[in-house]
């Protein structure tokens, strides 16, 4: 009994009683790495300007101001506080399109993240659960995509559906599905033999409660982590394809799109490339803290307790 | 009155399957055993690793299908490569794993992993099901505030009680028990024992206990079954098979158990003063 008595230096623990609801279980764990706390402030952040881009953006995205090409920023000489970030090589305010942005980045990596997640755990799952010839089938098939390189298959696969964002988002989650399959898969087949999977099974469980209720929630751990790159990669691919001239169109404020627009000026005005390319990163980086704090939040076995 | 238990020749054939290079080749696990366990009695069946003892629990236990042979709980045939079991069949069987740390769900509370057999098999309220539960957990020696702990949060006798609940909550007939002592240390082995030997009388189980312990089967059981290569080699009374052993696997077996009696520690004295 003495394991259970230190357990009980446990702040959420020694109430005893009143076990803590889940979501202030969840706060409790979470808070506790700071990385992801600031990841998920700054995510907070870019969300919240998403979301209320015509309240907070200074200027709308798309009108061309004639009298202000290439204004540097505020802080450089020639700057102005009309345009905090400067204005680009027609004469767009950069912070609103940037803001505007956004928008699409955050959409792009939800979408491909949900497709490409939902499709490739289900695959997985079933690769991993009932073995034998689905098994092989299915993993040959992702070996196969798998062995080209993901960009170029992601842009052979817009040029035959027609350049636009969403095919490049369709493209991209099926480029990146593969690795769900995979990760799926293995953890499936590792947790599949463990004894309170049987455990279950003699107390009647069927096939579906065994794969989703018993199974599953084990392998969830290494799918947050990689549900998170891969919301970060589907921004970053979508903005290769951008770039490429393969993502969204112009005018679209897309940040890949905008990195494209402005390679002629690299040499003249920094900034046009800089912080279409800073909010890329930035974005990227606190998805990836954020994961991280996830993956300790809700995997019971990594808990301090 | 009929045997809680009954097998007529149970065999287990696996089928490794050949390659390019190596024929498949069909490996005998369990050939032909035979036995029955009468309510209230505890079997041991005993045999060193290898022998058949597992795949025979996982027969009994209806994971697994049985190659030939019948198999009879209360009187009624189960075949489950035939037919699938009905949940009131299912319940009638259950089973403790050897290692309690294999044998819980790391994600789901101790509650959840109680009331998950309640859920599947009847249309219990909730609320009775978690009274239920929590009775259960009172029974094997647990608290109350346990129901809503994570199962790394135990130590290995009190997660092996975890599971002995669990295994109780369908209120089954026969309960197998696979090595459940195995992986515990001397003195939590025996409480685990006690509260198992205190349950059993509580409930009118029925135990098949598996094991490679002769001291524990010694203590527990009233038949013995030894094992050896899949075949069952002794079976008998509990004061039969050690008080006269037949086979010559048993002998060495027993003759392998250490002895910490008077008289068995004089004698070994007097053969190292002789050498």
């Amino acid at each position: 009994m003495t394991v259970i008595e230190s357990k009980a230096a446990d702040p959420k623990l020694a109430e005893g009683k009143a076990p803590p609801s889940g979501l202030s279980e969840f706060w409790f764990y979470f808070s506790r790495n700071k990385g992801a706390v600031i990841g998920l402030v700054i995510f907070l952040i870019i969300l919240f300007v998403a979301i209320f881009a015509p309240f907070v953006a200074p200027h709308s995205p798309s009108v061309q101001n004639r009298d202000m090409l290439l204004v540097p920023p505020v802080w450089q000489a020639g700057g102005n506080w009309g345009h905090i970030l400067g204005t680009d090589a027609v004469g767009r305010d950069i912070l609103s399109r940037l803001i505007y942005g956004a928008r699409f980045s955050l959409f792009i990596g939800l979408v491909v993240v949900t497709l490409s997640v939902i499709s490739g755990v289900l695959i997985g799952l079933v690769a991993g659960y009932f073995r034998g010839r689905v098994d092989t089938f299915i993993m040959r098939i992702m070996d196969i995509i798998l062995a080209f390189p993901s960009l170029l298959l992601a842009l052979v696969l817009v040029a035959v559906l027609g350049p636009g964002l969403l095919n490049a988002m369709i493209a991209i989650s099926l480029v990146n599905q593969p690795h769900f399959v995979r990760l799926t898969r293995a953890a499936v087949m590792t947790e599949r033999t463990k004894d309170y999977v049987v455990g279950s099974k003699v107390a009647g469980a069927g096939t579906l409660r065994l794969m989703f209720l018993t199974i599953l929630p084990n392998c969830l751990a290494p799918l947050i982590v990689q549900a998170t790159l891969a919301f970060s990669a589907a921004i970053l691919d979508a903005a290769a394809l951008g770039f490429l001239g393969m993502g969204a169109q112009p005018p679209t404020p897309e940040w890949g799109t905008m990195l494209a627009e402005a390679r002629e000026f690299i040499q003249r005005a920094w900034w046009v490339v800089t912080f279409p390319g800073l909010a890329i990163l930035i974005t990227v980086l606190a998805i990836n803290l954020m994961g991280d704090g996830l993956r300790d939040a809700l995997d019971p076995k990594l808990k301090r307790s | 009155m009929t045997p809680v238990l009954e097998a007529r020749n149970l065999k287990r054939d696996y089928h490794i399957p050949g390659s390019l290079l190596k024929k498949g080749k069909t490996v005998h696990a369990v050939k032909g055993v035979s036995f029955k366990v009468e309510q209230g009695k505890t079997l041991s069946i005993v045999g060193e690793s290898g022998c058949g003892k597992s795949t025979l629990a996982r027969m009994v236990t209806m994971i697994d299908p049985v190659t030939s042979g019948e198999m009879l709980i209360d009187g009624q045939k189960v075949d489950i490569a035939a037919e699938p079991l009905s949940s009131d069949m299912r319940s009638k069987v259950q089973i403790v794993f050897q290692n309690p740390y294999g044998s819980l769900n790391p994600r789901k509370k101790i509650g959840d992993i109680l009331t998950e057999p309640l859920i599947i098999n009847t249309k219990i309220p909730a609320a009775e099901r978690r009274d239920r539960a929590m009775a259960m957990l009172k029974k094997v020696g647990l608290e109350e505030k346990h129901y809503s702990r994570y199962p790394h949060m135990f130590s290995g006798g009190q997660r092996q009680r975890v599971a002995i609940a669990r295994a109780l909550m369908l209120n089954p007939r026969l309960l197998v028990l696979d090595e459940p002592v195995s992986a515990l240390d001397l003195s939590v082995q025996a409480q685990v024992l006690n509260l198992l030997a205190d349950l059993q009388e509580e409930f009118h189980l029925t135990y098949v206990f598996i094991s490679h312990d002769l001291s524990v089967v010694r203590h527990i059981s009233d038949d013995v079954m030894v094992m050896y290569f899949g075949e069952a080699v002794e079976y008998g009374s509990r004061d039969q098979v050690f008080n006269d052993p037949q086979h010559s696997y048993t002998k060495t077996l027993f003759a392998a158990t250490p002895r910490v009696d008077v008289e068995a520690i004089k004698a070994r004295l007097e053969r190292r003063k002789r050498a």
